[in-house]
C-alpha cells in the first residue's frame, strides 16, 4: 500500500481519474439539461457511439482532429433533431424512443465501421496542453492543468451550464417546462421549442463526449463506449440534476476506476479478486444512487410528454 | 397523433434493430466462390472479425485453409444468447461446419449440437468436447508464445519493470500471461499484471496501461481485443509492446517487437480431414509452437539485437523439444 502513497503514483491516479471522467462528464451534463426540461434520453450511448465513429473516421481520413470534433458535434445535433421530433412533436414514450436511438447508434456505427474502416487503425490522440503557471502547481498541476482541450472544455462547460440553467431566461424556461409544462405554457413559454432546444444541446454534448473518448484513445472499435451513456444517465440522478453534482459523480466514478486500476498494477488488489474489484465503480455508484434517491426529487414532468389541454 | 407517435417509435426501434442485425450479419465473407461442392462453414465470434486479436485469428485461419469453402460470419456477438441463435440458425440452414469461437458459447453448444448430428461444430477455446461426438474442441498453448515474448521483454527492458494488461482471468489470457510472467521473471524483470475485468473496454485497458507506466514499466504486453487502447498508450509513451492472438504490428509499427499469432488452420485441416472420413467430432486439438499453430512473428521494423533474437529462437527451440518449462 505504501507504493500507492507516493507523489508520482497519486498524481498519475488523479490524472487517470480526470481522463476517465471526461466523456462521462460531457454526456451527463448534456443529459442534465435534457432532463431538467423533462426529457429523459436513454439513447445517449448510441449518440456517443455514432459520434465517436464519425469523429474517428474524419480524423482517419483528413488527419484534422478539430474537424473530427466538429463532425461529432454535428452528428450529435442531427441525432438530437431525430430524438426531438420523436419525443416532442410526436410525443412518443421517451424510454422506448431512447432505447431505439441507442440501438440505432450502436448498430449503425458498427455497420459503418465495418464498411468504411474494417481493421482498427490508430489515429492521432489529443495532445495534452500545459496551462502556464497552473500546470506547475504541485500535486494538482499535472492532473488538472496538463490535460487535453476536450477535458478543459468538459470542465469549463460545468459553470457555463450552471449559469445557463440558473441565471438565464432560457434556463428558467428549461426548468419550468421540466417541472410544470402546463403552467409554463400558460405563461407563454413554448414547451415544444424549449424541450427541443434542450434535447439538441444534450445530444450535442453527447456528440462531444463521443469525440472526447475516441480522441483520447486514438482508436475506434465496435461497442467502444461499453455502456458509458447509461452510466452518464445514472450520474444525472447521482448529481441530483445539478451540474456540479454531476461533475462530482463523474469524478468519483473516474477516481474509483483509476484507484482500482492503480491498486491492481501495484499488486495491492491480488489477481484472484481482480474481477470482483472491477465492480467497485458500479457498486459505489449504485450505493450513492440509493442513498441520494431518497433525498432528491426529479423534475416533476420528467418523462412526461407535453400535451396541451 | 398518438397512433402516429406509436408507429414512429416502433419504426425507429425496428430500424435500430435492423441496423444492429445487419451489422452483426453484414460481414458475411465468401472466402472462395460458392459453387456447388464447396464446404460451407460459418464462424460465430464475440468481437469484430477484424479486431486484430481473437476473432480475426479465426477468420484469417479459415481463409488460409487449402480447400474450397463458402464462409459466413456472424461477429460482435458479445451477448451469448445472440451467439446461440446464430449457431442454431447456421445449423438449421444446413451449414456443414459451424465454429463457435468463444469459450462462453460452450453451454449453448451443449444444447444445440445434439439436435444437429450431421453438422460438425468446432468450439474453442476449450480443452474438451463436453462428450459430444459432433463437436471438435480447440485451444492454444498460449503460454508458449507468452514465454517467448517474456524472454525478449526482459531482455529489452532497461529498468526491469514490465506491465501486463489482461481482460478477465479466463480463457487463453491466463496461460499467455503466466508464460510471459515466468520467462520475464526468470530474466530478472518484475512483472505487474492488471486484469481490467472486461474483454471490450478499450478505455479501461488504456488506463491500465497508463497505470503501469506510472509505476515505471518500460515494456508492455496484453491480450484480448480491448488492448488496442493500451497499444496506443504504449505508442505515445514510446514503450515497446508485445502482442498475441494476431499480429498487432500495424497498431504501432515502430514499437511492436513481436506478436504470437494463432494459426488455427493447422488443427482445422485435421478436423476437416476427420470429418471427410466420417468422424464429425469428439476430439480436442491444441495449437502450439511444435505443430506450427503458434508462430511468434517478429516485427522487422523494430531493431532487435541479434543476441536477443537468438535467445528468443533458443526459447522456441527449447519449448518445442521440451527442455523449457513455460510454467503454465
Amino acid at each position: 500500500m505504501g507504493d500507492f502513497f507516493t507523489t508520482s503514483v497519486l498524481v498519475a491516479t488523479a490524472a487517470s481519474a480526470v481522463r476517465l471522467a471526461t466523456p462521462y462528464l460531457l454526456a451527463a451534463l448534456g443529459e442534465t439539461i435534457g432532463q431538467r426540461s423533462g426529457v429523459l434520453n436513454l439513447g445517449v450511448d448510441g449518440v456517443m457511439m455514432l459520434s465517436a465513429f464519425f469523429a474517428y473516421w474524419t480524423v482517419l481520413e483528413t488527419g484534422n482532429m478539430w474537424l473530427g470534433v466538429l463532425v461529432a458535434l454535428l452528428v450529435g445535433l442531427m441525432m438530437g433533431v431525430l430524438y426531438g421530433v420523436i419525443t416532442v412533436f410526436f410525443e412518443a414514450t421517451q424510454g422506448i424512443s431512447g432505447i431505439g436511438i441507442f440501438i440505432f447508434g450502436l448498430g449503425f456505427s458498427d455497420l459503418l465501421f465495418r464498411q468504411q474502416v474494417g481493421t482498427p487503425k490508430p489515429i492521432r490522440r489529443l495532445p495534452n496542453i500545459d496551462i502556464p503557471l497552473l500546470s506547475d502547481i504541485p500535486y494538482i498541476g499535472e492532473p488538472l492543468f496538463q490535460r487535453n482541450l476536450m477535458t478543459y472544455a468538459a470542465f469549463a462547460l460545468v459553470p457555463v451550464t450552471v449559469i445557463v440553467l440558473n441565471k438565464t431566461t432560457f434556463g428558467l424556461n428549461i426548468r419550468s417546462v421540466g417541472e410544470n409544462p402546463q403552467a409554463a405554457d400558460s405563461l407563454g413559454v413554448s414547451v415544444e421549442r424549449t424541450r427541443f432546444s434542450a434535447i439538441m444541446i444534450g445530444n450535442a454534448f453527447a456528440g462531444l463526449a463521443g469525440a472526447a473518448l475516441v480522441l483520447q484513445l486514438g482508436i475506434f472499435q465496435p461497442h467502444l463506449t461499453q455502456g458509458m451513456g447509461f452510466i452518464a444517465v445514472a450520474l444525472v440522478y447521482f448529481g441530483a440534476w445539478k451540474p456540479l453534482g454531476v461533475m462530482g459523480g463523474a469524478l468519483l466514478f473516474g477516481l474509483v476506476n483509476a484507484v482500482v486500476l492503480q491498486w491492481k498494477a501495484l499488486g495491492i488488489i491480488p489477481v484472484s479478486i481482480s474481477d470482483l474489484a472491477g465492480m467497485a465503480p458500479a457498486v459505489v455508484t449504485i450505493i450513492a444512487l440509493v442513498l441520494l434517491a431518497r433525498r432528491v426529487n426529479a423534475p416533476a414532468a420528467l418523462t412526461k410528454p407535453f400535451i396541451r389541454s | 397523433m398518438r397512433k402516429k407517435m406509436r408507429l414512429l417509435t416502433s419504426l425507429l426501434a425496428l430500424l435500430g434493430s435492423f441496423v444492429l442485425v445487419a451489422s452483426a450479419c453484414g460481414s458475411s465473407d465468401d472466402s472462395s466462390d460458392s459453387s456447388s461442392g464447396a464446404l460451407t462453414m460459418a464462424i460465430v465470434a464475440p468481437s469484430a472479425s477484424d479486431d486484430l486479436a481473437f476473432s480475426q485469428s479465426m477468420v484469417d485461419s479459415v481463409n488460409a485453409l487449402d480447400r474450397e469453402i463458402t464462409l459466413s460470419i456472424t461477429d460482435g456477438t458479445f451477448i451469448v444468447e445472440e451467439a446461440a441463435a446464430a449457431i442454431r440458425g447456421y445449423a438449421e440452414d444446413g451449414i456443414d461446419v459451424v465454429i463457435a469461437h468463444g469459450t462462453q458459447f460452450g453451454a449453448s453448444l451443449a444444447e444445440i449440437a445434439p439436435d444437429f448430428p450431421d453438422t460438425t461444430f468446432i468450439w474453442g477455446t476449450a480443452t474438451d468436447t463436453q462428450g459430444l461426438d459432433n463437436v471438435f474442441a480447440y485451444s492454444p498453448a498460449s503460454d508458449e508464445g507468452g514465454y517467448v515474448n517474456g524472454v525478449v521483454a526482459a531482455a529489452v527492458s532497461a529498468n526491469g519493470k514490465i506491465g501486463v494488461v489482461g481482460p478477465v482471468e479466463a480463457g487463453d489470457a491466463v496461460p499467455y500471461i503466466n508464460g510471459f510472467t515466468t520467462a520475464a521473471e526468470a530474466g530478472g524483470a518484475q512483472v505487474s499484471v492488471t486484469y481490467t475485468g472486461s474483454f471490450g473496454d478499450v478505455a479501461l485497458a488504456a488506463e491500465a496501461a497508463q497505470a503501469h507506466l506510472a509505476n515505471d514499466a518500460d515494456v508492455l504486453t496484453g491480450t484480448a481485443q480491448m488492448v488496442v487502447g493500451a497499444v496506443g498508450v504504449a505508442a505515445d509513451a514510446g514503450v515497446p509492446w508485445f502482442g498475441t492472438q494476431s499480429n498487432q504490428t500495424s497498431l504501432a509499427p515502430d514499437l511492436v517487437i513481436a506478436s504470437q499469432v494463432y494459426h488455427w488452420e493447422v488443427v482445422l485441416e485435421e478436423m476437416l480431414d476427420l470429418r471427410d472420413s466420417g468422424t464429425k467430432g469428439g476430439k480436442a486439438f491444441e495449437i502450439n509452437l511444435a505443430n506450427g499453430g503458434l508462430v511468434v512473428e517478429f516485427n522487422d521494423g523494430y531493431d532487435l539485437s541479434d543476441d536477443v533474437r537468438a535467445s528468443a529462437d533458443a526459447a522456441i527451440a527449447g519449448i518445442i523439444d521440451g527442455s523449457v518449462n513455460t510454467g503454465a
